[in-house]
């Protein structure tokens, strides 16, 4: 390995985790959102600092290539993030059909509200007497 | 009969149906003297609501389009939060015949879900060809799972009495053909009492049922798809304890 591909590997890694750590400081990344990401950003920042942990890892589980192994743990966590995102999508949908039923039952009610009122107010001002309204009429032209 | 009536939902589903609103929600008025009705505006963007207004239903406007499922259960949830004990869904193309509520009315006494069918030897109504085929194929599976004899279960005109509405008020599914065979299934899975009621049905006024194979196969494979999830999902209960909502 070169010093060249050595860097690459490490400065990724940190790039990948800086990015994480300043969305989740500035609340644009939900923690539970970002749990895969840090877990998949610190990997890789062992793996880049201590290359030979790659090796150990995948001589103990049987891989005979190591790359292999972290093709493998990558398609994992893109897998297990896509499914959360899926689940989290699905949630989302159902609370939006919740939300625009309710909305839709609310504007009925307060359209029906309105006419009533109307209707009521309009018998109000029917009921106001003509000596009252000259007197009111007067207030109002003062 | 008539207290029945007046204690009944009409539900119409309406996805830019200004052409027929109108006339489908008089005629209900009409042929159902003391029905309550309800338009559900699936997000529609001509001016179904006025003309709906215009025949004089109630009009709930959804914000964007839901589906029939969707505009459904607003129905529902307006029905429980108002006193109704049955909801019938009418569609807003007039494809059913308003005095086919009554029949389905009548055998509501002894059902909690009364399906209005359309090959049960009324009316003229016929489709041919692999969607037909797709027709048959649920109908058998779905009256195995409900343990009753249905023809026809992808029809929408159908009557839910009092525990349907409950069971549907919270459990009606969204999905593309989850409001005709998914229902079914939540509502065979909660111990509703399903039947069926031959009914006579009308040619739609606009659009016609797809004939391409091609489209039929699609049909056929979501038809079969949304059988399979529902199936494996787990069954509702129904408690018999009228939730507050």
């Amino acid at each position: 390995m070169t010093v060249a591909t050595y860097i690459l590997g490490v400065v990724s890694a940190l790039v990948t985790l800086a990015v994480v750590v300043e969305m989740l400081r500035r609340r644009r990344l939900r923690e539970r959102h970002a749990v895969w990401w840090i877990v998949a950003g610190t990997l890789a920042l062992v793996i880049g600092v201590f290359p030979s942990t790659l090796i150990w890892a995948a001589r103990l589980i049987g891989v005979a290539v190591p790359v292999n192994l972290v093709f493998f743990v990558s398609a994992a966590v893109l897998f297990l993030v896509c499914i959360q995102h899926s689940s989290e999508l699905t949630a989302l949908e159902e609370k939006t059909r919740l939300l625009a039923e309710t909305a839709a039952l609310q504007q009925m009610r307060i359209e029906q509200l309105e006419r009533h009122l109307g209707s009521q107010r309009h018998a109000a001002q029917a009921e106001v007497s003509p000596a009252q309204r000259r007197s009111r009429d007067a207030d109002t032209s003062r | 009969m008539v207290s029945s009536l007046e204690k009944t939902l009409v539900v119409m589903p309406a996805f830019n149906e200004e052409e027929t609103v109108r006339a489908v929600v008089l005629e209900v008025f009409e042929k159902l003297p003391g029905i309550s009705c309800l338009v559900v505006n699936d997000g529609s963007t001509d001016s179904t609501t006025a003309e709906a207004l215009a025949g004089g239903a109630l009009v709930a406007t959804l914000p964007f389009n839901l589906g029939v499922g969707g505009a459904m259960r607003v129905g529902f949830r307006y029905a429980l939060e108002n006193g109704f004990d049955n909801v019938v869904q009418v569609d807003a193309d007039g494809q059913h015949d308003p005095d086919g509520v009554r029949a389905l009315l009548e055998r509501l006494d002894s059902a909690d879900l009364v399906l209005g069918a359309r090959f049960a030897g009324e009316g003229d109504y016929s489709v041919k060809g692999p969607r037909r085929w797709a027709m048959v194929m649920l109908s058998q599976f779905l009256s195995r799972t409900a343990r009753v004899k249905l023809t026809d279960t992808t029809s929408g005109f159908r009557m839910s009495g009092p525990r349907a509405v409950r069971l549907f008020a919270e459990h009606y599914p969204a999905e593309y053909l989850g409001d005709t065979i998914e229902s079914l299934v939540i509502a065979a899975r909660a111990k509703c009492v399903i039947v069926q009621v031959p009914v006579a049905m009308r040619v739609r006024a606009g659009g016609r049922p797809s004939h391409h194979p091609l489209k039929a196969a699609a049909y056929l494979a979501r038809a079969v798809l949304a059988l399979l999830f529902a199936l494996v999902r787990p069954p509702v209960r129904l408690t018999d304890t009228v939730s507050s909502t």
